[in-house]
């Protein structure tokens, strides 16, 4: 009887029963090391005494982040599938894991001093981060639409709830209701388009529904099916029309966790994304694509133009540049993956950066989080102005920077697709941006400082988060031929027809370390 | 014998429903009910299709689904008791210190 | 004949519990018409064969989930809703979107499956379903353990009291 029910089901069982192997784990070891030290922290976190409490905590999720960081280099060099085709390691997977990664890192470093300054829990805070990290982690390898469902929800639930830390804060919990209700409205759409892909394709294993959909009659459903799930993706991308929770929740969220869930869990919506788009091969997602590209620049960027609070100003400059990435999705696929690969890393960057400086000068409670409290930010503060002004040109797109090479690699892009009308649309809107980036940077040069607003001096914690992000943006705005390369190849790796069980990818180990580590030395003047 | 077809407007009826009741409802507990709804309408296409390709990773899906939604339950609703405490209401209109 | 009647009668349970869902101006009355429409579709579940899913529908999703709403609302002591205007924005577009979208479901659906099912065509035991989730579903089964670990420490999170270190004189703060 339950053989025969067994061969009924054949689609799903006859890959048969075996043990996982040594490499099957492997091809998890970065969510293994994060979940582990995520857990660690748990149990640590009563034992140890209250006054080193929060350093101790933060040193362990510091090198937890690390190691499964070293755990990302090392399972490069074992790729392909794991687990019964539930995740692929490809060079892919493994550039969207290094991104994600280094935002825990420079996030957990961020977050050193404002435990202190806010006074938050931190045994369940840098476990959250790990084990949200773990998450995202899951979704940029995961290829069977079961793990990227769940991958998400742990990457989702874990920022619905770092969203709410300041406890004291009405906005914080506030944020964290807005988040949470829009996010989950948004889970049940992108499960309604899962659930219509398997019911059109009879699978939901990406490869799987990539053989289904490539055949000559495309069932009415997967059209349907693409549009829901680009629904739910888009919430989570901040992507306009589904945006309007941006603004709130990133100026209600506390500051290291804004610059956190701005970057990472949007790279791995991104990796998401990029998977079922091309991987999957599915239908009709050109214009989907392309509306939302428009509608998320003009409104990220107008609506960034009248705002006083740099945190809500922020996040609405972070639907544009999801936005920009969008148009990459609407290009051809070798050229727009690469190019939305090196915008998520160059975004990272800067916008970690900047997160990081607003943290460090919101004081207790986030009370000097306007832009009018950065008036004369050079002369109190040379170093972090100097600093913020690099991100901000960045942002802006400014040769020499990251954020140069990120919006020119999605424009040519765009141009090579023949898309002449988007690409307009995006050089005006950037345009448009230039003009609310630069108005802080004149605040804080040219203004005079209203009242005194206390500039505490940078902690060891923070300024290493400045030089790295800065370094990378000038690392990726200089030199990025290096970084190019690897998206190039990992681009056409994703979109190239795939055997099950495809095992021989070359990957390039030297990128990645010089990434964490960028060659380029530079003596950065001492604040104050 | 029924059509497939009956399951799945039954099915994108409960998620219309669901839909519905996000948009128009007040309170947030019953807000979050609505989400729960849509949810239930998903899992009954999960099983119907199941049932269509003879694929039991859609009976599967719909177990996973559950778990998603327990655990968000237990988040979502101490994201209420927390906002309840700060703010002393259950309208989602009055819970608008943020602007929207 | 009998598998179309059953049908029929759970499925008119089901959207009655649906509409009454959102008629219903108090909480609890919404939970209690929520949990009718979770029983009904169990039902249904089993007409279809899944005989596990039908089971974890009822244990979990009426009971653990459903009482854990309801507790809630006794908790907060939530009452009548209060007529308030909500988002214009979301009444004009969304409804009539919804209702495309409604429209626009029920033709593809129509036009993609032909097909009928009998009672129980696709036979989805526990011991089948266990098989398939220990081997090839290992990982997101065991992944499922991280989410319900976060899911805890958030409750204990956003749902406990803050610390009495925590709260500062500066920030006033309504006790609940």
């Amino acid at each position: 009887m339950t053989a025969m029910l067994l061969a009924m089901a054949s689609p799903v069982t006859d890959i048969g029963q075996r043990i996982p192997q040594y490499a099957d784990y492997v091809r998890i070891l970065p969510v293994l090391v994060l979940s582990i030290f995520g857990m660690l922290i748990m149990v640590l976190d009563p034992l140890i005494d209250e006054q080193i409490h929060s350093k101790v905590l933060g040193l362990i999720a510091f090198f937890g982040a690390l190691a499964s960081l070293a755990a990302v280099f090392y399972q490069s060099q074992y790729p392909g599938l794991a687990f019964w085709n539930m995740v692929r390691v490809d060079m892919f997977s493994t550039f969207f894991q290094v991104v994600i990664l280094a935002i825990a890192v420079l996030t957990i470093l961020t977050s050193f001093e404002y435990m202190d300054t806010q006074r938050i829990r931190a045994g369940e805070y840098y476990a959250l981060i790990l084990l949200g990290t773990a998450g995202m982690c899951l979704m940029s390898s995961a290829v069977e639409l079961v793990l990227i469902f769940i991958a998400l929800e742990i990457s989702s639930i874990a920022t619905y709830i770092l969203a709410g830390f300041l406890r004291r804060d009405p906005r914080s919990s506030e944020a964290s209701l807005k988040y949470f209700l829009l996010g989950s409205f948004a889970t049940a759409f992108f499960l309604y388009g899962v659930a219509l892909m398997f019911g059109a394709t009879g699978s939901t294993s990406i490869t799987e529904i990539a053989t289904a959909l490539s055949g000559s009659y495309v069932p009415s459903l997967a059209y349907i099916a693409v549009a829901l799930m680009f629904v739910g993706l888009g919430f989570k991308l901040a992507a306009a029309p589904f945006h309007v929770w941006t603004p709130d929740v990133y100026e209600g969220a506390p500051a290291p966790v804004t610059g956190f869930m701005s970057t990472a869990p949007k790279a791995a919506t991104f990796a998401v994304l990029l998977r079922v788009i091309f991987e999957a091969h599915v239908p009709g997602y050109f214009w989907l694509i392309w509306v939302a590209a428009v509608l998320s620049m003009t409104l990220g960027n107008l609506g960034a133009l009248t705002q006083t609070s740099i945190k809500r100003m922020l996040a609405y400059s972070s639907i544009a540049h999801a936005g920009y990435m969008l148009v990459a999705f609407a290009s051809a696929p070798a050229g727009g993956i690469s190019a939305v690969m090196f915008y998520a890393a160059s975004y990272a960057a800067m916008n970690v950066g900047a997160f990081a400086i607003i943290s460090h000068l919101g004081g207790f409670g986030e009370r000097f989080v306007s832009i009018e409290d950065y008036a004369g930010l050079a002369r109190r503060a040379p170093f972090m102005a100097a600093m913020l002004t690099v991100f901000l040109l960045s942002l802006i797109g400014i040769p020499a920077t990251g954020g140069f090479f990120a919006k020119f690699y999605v424009f040519s892009a765009a141009l090579q697709a023949n898309l002449v009308g988007l690409t307009i649309l995006g050089v005006i809107n950037s345009a448009i941006g230039a003009y609310y980036y630069l108005r802080v940077i004149v605040v804080m040069y040219m203004q005079e400082a209203k009242g005194d607003i206390p500039v505490t001096p940078l902690p060891i914690g923070v300024r290493a988060v400045l030089l790295i992000t800065m370094l990378t943006t000038l690392y990726l705005g200089l030199v990025p031929g290096n970084v190019l390369t690897y998206t190039q190849s990992s681009a056409q790796n994703l979109v190239a027809p795939k055997s099950p069980g495809n095992g021989t990818i070359k990957v390039e180990i030297d990128f990645h370390l010089s990434q964490a580590k960028p060659k380029v030395e530079l003596t950065a003047p001492a604040s104050r | 014998m029924v059509p497939l077809s009956y399951y799945l407007v039954l099915s994108a009826f409960l998620f219309a429903c669901g839909v519905a009741g996000f948009l128009l409802k007040r309170n947030i507990i019953t807000i979050f009910m609505s989400i729960e709804l849509m949810l239930n309408g998903v899992n009954l296409s999960f099983v119907a299709f199941a049932a269509q390709w003879g694929n039991l990773s859609g009976q599967i899906f719909v177990f996973f689904v559950m778990v998603v939604a327990a655990a968000e339950a237990a988040v979502g609703l101490a994201i209420i008791i927390a906002v309840y405490r700060t703010r002393d209401t259950l309208n989602v209109d009055r819970v608008n210190l943020l602007k929207l | 004949m009998v598998h179309l009647i059953l049908f029929l009668v759970f499925g008119a349970v089901c959207v009655a519990g649906a509409i009454n869902l959102i008629l219903q101006t108090h909480p609890i009355q919404s939970a209690l018409s929520l949990i009718v429409v979770m029983a009904s579709l169990a039902a249904e579940y089993l007409l279809l064969g899944a005989e596990f899913v039908a089971a974890v529908q009822v244990i979990v999703y009426a009971g653990a989930i459903m009482v854990l709403f309801v507790f809630v609302i006794m908790l907060l002591n939530a009452g009548t809703e209060e007529v308030t205007h909500g988002s214009k924005i979301a009444e004009f577009i969304g409804l009539p979107s919804l209702l495309l979208l409604g429209v626009l479901m029920v033709w593809a659906v129509t036009h993609h499956s032909t097909t009928s099912v009998a009672a129980g065509s696709l036979y989805g035991d526990p011991k089948t379903i266990g098989r398939l989730l220990f081997n090839q579903y290992l990982l997101p089964f065991e992944v499922t353990s991280i989410l319900i670990l976060i899911a805890i420490m958030g409750a204990v999170v956003l749902a406990g009291r803050p610390e009495m270190s925590n709260i500062q004189a500066d920030t006033p703060r309504k006790d609940a």
